[in-house]
């Protein structure tokens, strides 16, 4: 047994992080919420020269091939980064969905952007304005999604949400493994959305002086942030450990575990910043917005305990 | 990255559990905390040991399998799973024996290992004194030099296990114009010696779990020195991640726990308004073990425990809390009823107190891990 990311996988995850930590990703994010995509897409492009967009895509499509564990690694630095654009539907979940080697190979190069809708616990494709294939999974079936034309608000206005039709006959069929990478690549985003969420709040608690004393000085503050690292640090094995057995019991607790631990950051987050991370102009609430809404995305904790204990 | 055991591990588990559904007790042992319980304890120690199961990890020369961690982690799954008794020599094997292997001689080894191994000599921990809990630095527990050894006098409180243990080991101060956590010596001591009195302290179950210690002028030999004098504080941190990090409570506890209330839930009819409680407990156990496949992961690989083991601590006290409130509430009117989930929940009471409370481990992980500033102490 040997429970931890490879060397490999550490060198991927700091590439990753470097990248995205010299580009402006709240702009990106903020453009991207005005309807304005191009840094977004150009950050994808970016990801998709480091190979993020391929690895999910077989290696006969030129893909990478690579495992869920390759995934979540991936997908905890993209939520760290909160890189908008439709993540989990286009790099984990359509590659289960297509069997067509052209999409594929599109996929992989980055050159095709894919969202999906798989109502019920995925209602709405996400950024189908900008995809260039939108699918919707019914019953087992991929179809052709046909979006509407205004989307639907989301609280996080980077989450451009659409309502779908399917059009056409069924392009193939799905034995739900899709929806699972999708809901493990989610919790993973959410975990570093959590984590980015903590590292915020650290830093600006180390800084910033009230009644001439830094405040992280306080126990009131040490004492919410020790609780959001203890629930960050035991959410993240479990998507791990999810990503390596792919049980539907273990991918359900992932996702409530990580949805629960990032949701407890973003309050303490917010609690610790006080005004100055309620406003707009700080880019806290980014993440505070994208956190709550992927609590709810792909299962709420409900749905997913519920899974649980079937499992159990 | 991978969760699978090697064919070894899955021999010794195939062995760990043909054994333990062969000689676990039935009905369980009584309270180890009384004498004929104690005794049985005791007994099931030296059983454990005939077939080399007290003390899986150790060196064979001192009865153990020289087992890896991940071994060691899954014995504990089969431990608990099986519902085999707790462990009466917890203080010794967990704490003292890791000090010794990492700060004592070959002497002290040889001496004191095996029959610690066997249930012979059970071990109390000695660290909290009454002027000094949560900050143990403010001990005021003394030791002299004497002929061939030291005098040791003061007083110690909240030892578990003392009522009835053989020894205990814990700090003095060994140097009188020394303060806080400067010129302290670790001892190992003979509670039957003369001018050691043990008063034992009922528990809120009634049953004496822990005990005071009042030393007059007690002789330790030199032998029974750990580490350098004036060394303790630095002797005693090696024992003090192993209490939080890994080996206090370990998952398999908590596992067998989980399914024990997913069993207990399903029973009860699956009410509805305890879904979410009985999934997180479930999801909790499940985090912990994976998270401690993790830490040995790392041990393995050359990694030492550091402040992250007060993660574990608060992670696992809170845990077991949760998941015993939860069968109590399931039972409603008949939660009450003193038996194994009422056992279980006095017990976990106790995990945010013991090992260092709730407040000093968050107040570790936000100094330590996130780089908070320190309070003026």
């Amino acid at each position: 047994m040997r429970f931890t990311p490879s060397p490999e996988q550490r060198q991927f995850a700091a590439s990753l992080h470097d990248l995205l930590s010299g580009a402006d990703t709240p702009g990106a994010v903020r453009a991207w919420a005005e309807g304005r995509p191009e840094p977004g897409l150009k950050l994808w492009r970016d990801l998709a020269d480091l190979g993020v967009t391929a690895l999910r895509v077989p290696e006969e499509c030129d893909g990478l091939g690579a495992g869920l564990t390759d995934l979540v690694i991936a997908f905890e630095v993209l939520g760290y980064h909160a890189v908008p654009g439709p993540l989990a539907e286009s790099v984990a979940v359509a590659p289960a969905l297509l069997g067509d080697g052209e999409r594929l190979r599109a996929l992989a190069a980055g050159r095709l952007l894919a969202t999906v809708a798989l109502p019920p616990h995925v209602p709405y494709a996400l950024d189908a304005d900008v995809a260039g294939l939108v699918l919707l999974v019914e019953n087992g079936a991929v179809y052709r999604g046909e979006p509407e034309t205004e989307p639907v608000r989301s609280v996080d206005a980077a989450r451009r949400l659409f309502r779908v039709a399917g059009t056409g006959g069924a392009l193939g069929a799905t034995d739900g493994s899709a929806f699972e990478a999708g809901v493990l690549a989610v919790a993973a985003e959410l975990l570093g959305a959590g984590q980015r969420l903590l590292d915020e709040a650290a830093a600006y608690a180390r800084q910033r002086h009230q009644y001439g004393r830094p405040i992280g000085s306080y126990q009131a503050l040490k004492h919410l942030l020790a609780d959001v690292v203890t629930r960050l640090e035991l959410a993240r094995p479990l998507v791990h450990g999810a990503a390596v057995t792919a049980t539907a019991r273990d991918v359900s607790a992932a996702k409530a575990a990580a949805g629960e631990a990032a949701y407890l950051a973003a309050r303490a987050a917010l609690q610790v910043h006080g005004a100055i991370g309620y406003t707009a102009e700080h880019h806290l609430g980014l993440w505070l917005t994208r956190v709550r809404a992927l609590t709810g995305a792909w299962g709420g904790g409900a749905y997913h305990r519920a899974r649980v204990l079937a499992g159990a | 990255m991978d969760l699978d055991l090697d064919a070894a591990t899955l021999d010794f588990r195939g062995e760990v559990r043909g054994w333990l559904a062969e000689h676990v007790p039935r009905p369980g042992l009584p309270s180890m905390d009384t004498a004929e319980g104690f005794a049985a304890h005791r007994e099931w120690e030296a059983t454990l040991a005939r077939a080399r199961l007290s003390v899986v990890t150790w060196p064979r020369e001192y009865t153990g399998r020289e087992a890896s961690l991940v071994q060691w982690l899954v014995f504990e799954e089969e431990y608990y799973a099986a519902g085999a008794p707790g462990r009466v020599s917890q203080n010794g094997i967990f704490m003292l024996a890791p000090t010794l292997f990492a700060h004592g001689t070959a002497e002290q080894r040889d001496r004191i290992l095996p029959a610690m191994a066997r249930g012979e000599q059970v071990w109390a921990q000695a660290w909290s004194e009454p002027e000094a809990g949560s900050d143990i630095a403010a001990l005021r527990s003394r030791a002299e030099r004497t002929d061939g050894g030291w005098l040791l006098s003061g007083q110690k409180t909240w030892s578990s296990r003392a009522a009835f243990a053989d020894r205990a080991f814990g700090l003095f101060r060994s140097d009188p114009s020394s303060s806080r956590h400067h010129g302290l010596t670790y001892f190992m001591i003979d509670l039957r010696a003369d001018g050691v009195t043990v008063r034992p302290i009922p528990q809120l179950d009634g049953e004496p779990g822990f005990a005071e210690i009042f030393l007059d002028e007690v002789f330790v030999p030199d032998a029974d020195v750990i580490g350098e004098p004036g060394n303790g504080w630095r002797v005693a941190m090696t024992t003090a991640n192993n209490e939080r990090g890994l080996s206090l409570r370990s998952p398999g506890r908590f596992l067998a726990a989980a399914d024990r209330l997913v069993d207990l839930w399903r029973q009860r009819g699956e009410p509805e308004w305890a879904a979410e409680r009985v999934a997180d407990a479930w999801i909790g156990a499940r985090a912990y073990q994976l998270y401690t496949y993790g830490t040995a992961t790392r041990l393995a690989e050359g990694g030492q425990l550091g402040p992250e083991s007060s993660v574990n601590k608060l992670y696992w006290s809170h845990l077991d809390l949760g998941l015993h409130e939860t069968a109590l509430d399931l039972l409603g009117a008949d939660g009450e009823l003193a038996g194994p989930w009422t056992d279980g929940y006095l017990f976990a009471l106790a995990g945010p107190i013991y090992g260092g409370t709730d407040q000093i481990q968050r107040n570790t992980i936000a100094e330590r891990l996130l780089g908070l500033p320190r309070e003026a102490r």
